[in-house]
C-alpha cells in the first residue's frame, strides 16, 4: 500500500482509539474534577463494562444487535451503581481525602480484579460485533462498525457536554467541582453530588468498554492499559478540564494509531509517555487545566 | 427567631466558641463586633454546620438545626453571604442566582424580585462571576443568598474593601432586608457603620458574647468599641 492511503488507514485506526479514550479519560478526568480522588480503579471499570457486556451476549437471544443495544444500556447502569456504592462504602467514609482515596481505589482495583476472575476467569472472550458491514475506500477496506464507534462515542460526549452546562444535574456538579462547602451553604447535598459523579465517571468508562468489546476482547486484566493512558490523557489536559481531555484524546489516540502503524505499539507508549513528563516540566497544570 | 443557646463549637479540642449565645429577631439588624480571632467568623460558620458544634443549641425558628446535614439548613431558610464572597467565579450571574434558587426559591418571581434589588446585575447575566467588579460580586453574593428567601441572613463584612459608593448602596440593601421582615446578622468591624445600620450590637470576645446592648444606647464614643473592638 502506497504511503498516503496507508496513513489515512493508521488515522482511521487512530480515531477509534482516540473515541473510546475520550470517554474512559472523560470520566477519569469528571471524578478528580468534582471529587478530587484520583480513581486508580478507574480502569476496573472499563474491564467490568466489557465482562458485562459478554455476559449480557451470551444471556440475550436473538440476533447481536438486540444483545449489544442491551449491553450499552444496562452494563454502565451496573456499573455505574457498583461504584456509587462504592463511593458511599468506602469514599465517603474516608471523607474523599486525596491520598486515603489512592489507597482505597487501588485496594478497590485489586477486588475488582479478583471478583472478575473468579466470577468470569481467566479467559480472553470475545463478544459478536452488533452488525457486519465493510466500508470500501479506493485503497483498502475497512469496518462499519469502527464508524460506529466512532460516532456513538462522539454522541455520548456530546450528550455528557450537554448535561454538565444545560442541566441542574451538570450545574450542580460544576458548582461542587468551585467550592463544595460553598455549595453545601446552598443546599446541595454533596455526598450525593460525589456518588452521582463517581457513578457517571464508571460508567462513561463502562460505555467506551462496551463500544470497544467487539474490536478487542474481554478479559479480567484488560483494565491496565485504558488507566494508563485515561492518565496520561488527563495529565497532558489538565486534571478537571472536560475540553483538555478530549483534544489530549486526540492527540494521544491519533499519535497512537499512526505510530502503532508505521511502527511498534511499543513505540508509541513510549511516545505519550515523554509527552506526559514535557508536558510535567514545562507547563505542570497541563495544557487546559488551571494552575495551583 | 435565631437563637444560639451555650454553644461551644470548634475543631476537636480547639474551641472557639465557648458557651456562646446570640439571637437574631426579624425585622431586625444585629450586628456582630470583636477583634480578629474573637470567633464572629466562626460563629456564622457553626449556624451553617461548617464547624462542628460540640455543647449548646442551635434553633431557627424554635426547631433544631446544630444536629442537621449541612445542606439541610440553607433549606431551612438560612442565608450566607461569607467572608471574601466565594462566589463560583467560573459560573455566570446568571447560574450563581440558579444555585440559590435550586433550593428553596421560588423560581423566577424571587429572581425577579432579587434583580429588581440589584439592577446592575440584570445586565450582566451572562458574563463569568470572577470577571465583575469587587462591589458587583458583593452584590451577586448578597443576590445569590436571597435567592433561598431566606428568613435569617448571615453577613460576613460584606463591605470589606469596597469603594464608598458599594458600601452605601450594601447598607441600603440591608435596610431593605430588614423591612422585608429578614434577620439580618451582619458582622462589622466599623463603629459608623453599625450605628448607622443596628438595632442591636452583639459584642464578641474569646468566643462568647460579652455585651448585647441596642444599638440606641451606644453612641460613637461608646466605651464598648474601644473595649471589644479596639478603634
Amino acid at each position: 500500500m502506497e504511503f498516503g492511503p496507508f496513513l489515512l488507514l493508521a488515522l482511521m485506526e487512530g480515531l477509534v482509539g482516540a473515541a473510546v479514550l475520550a470517554l474512559t479519560a472523560s470520566g477519569l478526568s469528571l471524578v478528580f474534577g468534582v471529587m478530587r480522588v484520583v480513581n486508580v480503579a478507574h480502569g476496573e471499570f472499563f474491564m467490568l463494562g466489557a465482562v458485562a457486556a459478554w455476559f449480557v451476549s451470551q444471556w440475550v437471544p436473538g440476533p447481536p444487535a438486540v444483545a449489544f443495544a442491551v449491553a450499552l444500556v444496562v452494563c454502565p447502569l451496573i456499573v455505574a451503581a457498583l461504584a456509587a456504592l462504592a463511593d458511599l462504602a468506602i469514599l465517603k467514609r474516608l471523607k474523599h481525602e486525596p491520598e486515603a482515596t489512592i489507597v482505597a481505589t487501588i485496594g478497590l482495583l485489586y477486588i475488582l480484579q479478583q471478583a472478575a476472575l473468579t466470577v468470569y476467569g481467566p479467559e480472553a472472550r470475545p463478544v459478536p460485533a452488533p452488525f457486519e458491514m465493510r466500508l470500501q475506500l479506493p485503497w483498502f477496506g475497512w469496518s462499519g462498525y469502527k464508524l460506529f464507534v466512532i460516532g456513538a462515542a462522539a454522541a455520548v460526549l456530546l450528550g455528557l457536554w450537554l448535561m454538565l452546562t444545560r442541566t441542574r444535574a451538570g450545574l450542580v456538579m460544576r458548582a461542587t467541582q468551585i467550592d463544595r462547602e460553598t455549595a453545601t451553604a446552598f443546599g446541595i447535598d454533596v455526598t450525593r453530588v460525589h456518588a452521582g459523579t463517581f457513578a457517571l465517571g464508571a460508567a462513561l468508562a463502562a460505555v467506551a468498554a462496551v463500544l470497544i468489546v467487539p474490536i478487542q476482547q474481554a478479559h479480567y486484566l484488560m483494565g491496565g492499559d485504558p488507566l494508563l493512558l485515561s492518565f496520561i490523557v488527563v495529565i497532558i489536559g489538565g486534571l478537571g478540564s472536560l475540553r483538555g481531555t478530549l483534544l489530549a484524546a486526540l492527540l494521544i489516540g491519533l499519535s497512537d494509531g499512526v505510530i502503532s502503524t508505521f511502527f511498534q505499539p511499543t513505540l508509541a507508549k513510549i511516545v505519550a509517555t515523554l509527552l506526559v513528563a514535557l508536558v510535567l516540566v514545562f507547563r505542570p497544570q497541563g495544557l487546559f487545566g488551571a494552575r495551583a | 427567631m435565631l437563637t444560639l443557646d451555650a454553644v461551644d463549637a470548634g475543631f476537636g479540642r480547639a474551641l472557639v466558641l465557648r458557651g456562646l449565645s446570640f439571637r437574631a429577631r426579624p425585622s431586625e439588624v444585629t450586628c456582630v463586633m470583636g477583634r480578629n480571632g474573637a470567633g464572629k467568623t466562626t460563629m456564622l460558620r457553626a449556624i451553617m454546620g461548617q464547624v462542628p458544634v460540640s455543647a449548646g443549641r442551635i434553633t431557627l425558628d424554635g426547631q433544631r438545626i446544630e444536629t442537621l446535614a449541612p445542606h439541610l439548613i440553607p433549606q431551612l431558610g438560612v442565608g450566607y453571604v461569607p467572608q471574601g464572597r466565594r462566589l463560583f467565579g467560573s459560573l455566570t450571574v446568571a447560574e450563581n442566582l440558579d444555585i440559590g434558587l435550586m433550593t428553596r426559591g421560588r423560581g423566577r418571581a424571587t429572581r425577579d424580585r432579587v434583580l429588581d434589588l440589584f439592577p446592575r446585575l440584570r445586565e450582566r447575566l451572562g458574563q463569568t462571576a470572577a470577571t465583575l467588579s469587587g462591589g458587583e460580586q458583593q452584590m451577586l453574593a448578597i443576590a445569590r443568598a436571597l435567592c433561598l428567601e431566606p428568613k435569617v441572613i448571615l453577613l460576613d463584612e460584606p463591605t470589606e474593601g469596597l469603594q464608598p459608593s458599594m458600601i452605601a448602596a450594601i447598607r441600603d440593601t440591608v435596610r431593605t432586608l430588614r423591612g422585608m421582615g429578614v434577620a439580618v446578622v451582619l458582622v462589622e468591624q466599623r463603629a459608623e457603620a453599625v450605628l448607622d445600620l443596628a438595632d442591636r450590637v452583639a459584642f464578641v470576645e474569646t468566643g462568647r458574647v460579652a455585651e448585647m446592648v441596642p444599638a440606641a444606647d451606644l453612641g460613637p464614643e461608646a466605651p464598648q468599641f474601644a473595649r471589644y473592638v479596639g478603634v
